[in-house]
């Protein structure tokens, strides 16, 4: 148990990762309101990036941007892990519009936020 | 390096720089233009598969000439060049079958949009199919996930708007679980380029280390993709979404998305983890529940249905079943039927929705089974390749569902144990449910209509009846090359590691 609670904390960024990925993946999948689920979704990446940037990071170096002159190589972290990071969030941002595309959508039609009773009233028109 | 190689690239970027152009086209344009990108791939993918028997093995293809750390790498062999062709055709086809349709059911303004769509489902799928590197899969993922919800949502009803919204909630937890596998492998092995991971984790595997993350690895590699792929317990948007959208969109997520998406599970087994690795792993078993539950759950769910296109759409729960059960199965042989499987599928369900729908239109726009009721004499080409493809699903013999079901149950015997009963059995139920929905429907298209019902006059389009007549042929063409085809799967898959 001890080992445990030490190696956790020992990865405390691959923990506090773990935790946000969780509280994002129940909040989009229990709640039933859109919004909340978007902003679950939201949780949910930004654990998922905070997991790879945390895996390219190495202590006490610089960020690879080129600023008066270079260092030699070991001066660096690992600039992969940030590269796919920001690809990321470029799909986050256009997953994100489109779900709030849609959201709006929906509420202009059914008038509520609420997917459940927004299935209701669905299952009660024809085409 | 000859002109010829240059294929997967030209196919890609061709469909990416044509969805770039298409929204400012005017609609007659972008329509054309659309189809005929679909056509040139096509055409390009006809000099390329014969070139690729010629030249054996396979290739790296640098893009833009950089080497590996720094550039972004495909890869074609012969199996990639195969199932681009077979897709794409299944795409050219399906769009030109739901041509007419798709201008009555999309608003006006709006069908340039979606032929965009159709064009970046084209790029993703042929990315998905084509790359070498872990990390443009999970974009090109994205990119198709979008694609697709957009394709759903194109006609506009509360039931596809609902469904693509459950789709999007689902496809990005499974996106979710790609990234964090793809993670996790690059944290493993420091490398994103399929072929360098690959030798790392030979390299674990033969000094049995890291075996935990590996399984986790595996095991968010297929909940991921199942996830994309409909398989049953995320199929709840799949239903609605099949059958509201407008019958090319069906055709196009369940025949060309999805494929894609379970072909890339296989690249991903075979040139990233390695089929040696992946056969001794228990997460394989996953895939096989997985896979059994959605074959049975998919069928049950069929025959319940009221609603022709609802029922088509089930089917395609439980055939998606079928092709995770045989790769869990975990042999050569498996993954090879499933991959004949896959073809036969491909090209068959396009084929059913898109005759469904004139079918329908010839019932009075409805789409319940008692109105459909000699809708066969009406509009009697879909009827004809609709009963054509029912037969081939079910397994008639000489169609090419008969031989899926064949090469299943060889492959289901080489199993082990409870493995080889289990798939058996599910493979016997689900096949006699099967026939049970889908000779009631072929039955019913073919039944005297119910008492004072009315026909209504309704547009035929000869383009879509001539698409369902190619579609017709290429399926007897599938069964007619079975053994063919199996053998040029086998040996693609032998030269796929």
């Amino acid at each position: 148990m001890n080992g445990l609670l030490d190696s956790l904390w020992r990865h405390f960024d691959v923990t506090v990762a773990i935790l946000l990925f969780g509280i994002g993946f129940t909040t989009l999948l229990l709640h039933t309101n859109l919004i909340k689920k978007i902003i679950g979704l939201n949780i949910m990446e930004t654990a998922t990036f905070l997991f790879l940037t945390s895996q390219g990071y190495i202590a006490n170096r610089a960020a690879p941007i080129l600023m008066e002159g270079t260092r030699a190589v070991s001066g660096y972290v690992n600039p992969i892990p940030s590269g796919l990071v920001l690809t990321g969030i470029v799909v986050s941002v256009s997953v994100t519009a489109v779900m709030l595309a849609l959201t709006i959508r929906l509420y202009r039609r059914y008038h509520t936020l609420d997917i459940d009773s927004m299935t209701l009233m669905m299952k009660g028109e024809d085409e | 390096m000859q002109l010829v190689q240059n294929v997967p690239f030209f196919s890609i970027m061709l469909s990416m720089v044509s969805a770039i152009v298409t929204p400012v086209l005017p609609r007659r344009a972008a329509k054309w233009l659309s189809v005929g990108v679909v056509a040139a791939v096509v055409c390009l993918h006809i000099w390329f598969v014969p070139f690729m028997i010629s030249y054996g093995g396979s290739y790296n293809y640098m893009m833009g000439h950089f080497p590996a750390p720094w550039g972004n790498e495909l890869r074609a062999g012969l199996l990639e060049a195969a199932i681009a062709l077979a897709l794409s055709v299944v795409m050219l086809l399906s769009q030109l079958a739901g041509l007419n349709k798709l201008q009555r059911q999309i608003d006006p303004p709006k069908q340039g949009f979606f032929y965009v769509m159709c064009n970046l489902v084209m790029a993703g799928m042929l990315a998905l199919v084509y790359t070498n590197d872990l990390f443009t899969a999970y974009v090109f993922i994205e990119i198709l996930a979008l694609s697709s919800c957009a394709l759903m949502v194109a006609r506009q009803l509360g039931h596809t708007m609902v469904a693509s919204m459950r789709y999007m909630i689902l496809s990005l937890l499974g996106s979710g679980l790609v990234l964090i596998a793809i993670a996790l492998t690059y944290n493993l092995t420091g490398h994103l380029l399929m072929e360098n991971i690959h030798d790392v984790i030979a390299v674990y595997a033969a000094n049995g280390e890291y075996a935990l993350p590996i399984t986790v690895i595996i095991g968010l590699f297929i909940a991921g993709i199942a996830i994309k792929c409909g398989v049953f317990p995320f199929h709840m948007w799949l239903p609605d979404a099949y059958a509201y959208s407008t019958s090319a969109a069906s055709a196009v997520l369940s025949s060309v998305v999805s494929k894609a998406y379970f072909f890339l599970l296989v690249k991903i087994f075979y040139r990233v983890i390695g089929i040696d690795v992946i056969m001794s792993d228990m997460a394989l078993n996953l895939m096989l529940v997985l896979g059994i539950s959605s074959m049975i759950i998919g069928s049950l769910g069929a025959i319940r249905c009221l609603d022709i296109r609802r029922m088509v759409a089930y089917s395609s729960v439980s055939q998606m079943g079928y092709l995770f059960a045989w790769v869990g199965l975990g042999s050569e042989v498996g993954v090879a039927a499933a991959m004949f499987h896959m073809v036969v599928h491909a090209m068959c369900k396009s084929m059913l929705f898109l005759s469904v729908s004139p079918l329908c239109d010839a019932s009075g726009d409805s789409k319940r089974f008692i109105d459909l009721r000699g809708a066969g004499y009406r509009y009697v080409v879909p009827g004809i390749t609709f009963t054509l493809g029912a037969l081939s699903m079910v397994g008639i013999p000489i169609l090419g569902g008969f031989f899926s079901k064949i090469f299943f149950a060889e492959a289901a015997i080489s199993g082990t144990g409870w493995v080889q009963v289990a798939l058996l059995a599910a493979l016997a139920l689900s096949t006699l449910l099967n026939a049970f929905y889908f000779m009631h429907t072929v039955m019913g298209l073919y039944r005297k209509p119910r008492q004072g019902y009315e026909p209504q006059p309704f547009i035929k389009s000869a383009l879509a009846a001539a698409a369902l007549v190619v579609f017709g042929v290429v399926n007897l063409a599938i069964g007619f090359f079975a053994k063919d085809i199996i053998s040029f799967i086998t040996a693609g898959l032998q030269t796929f590691a």
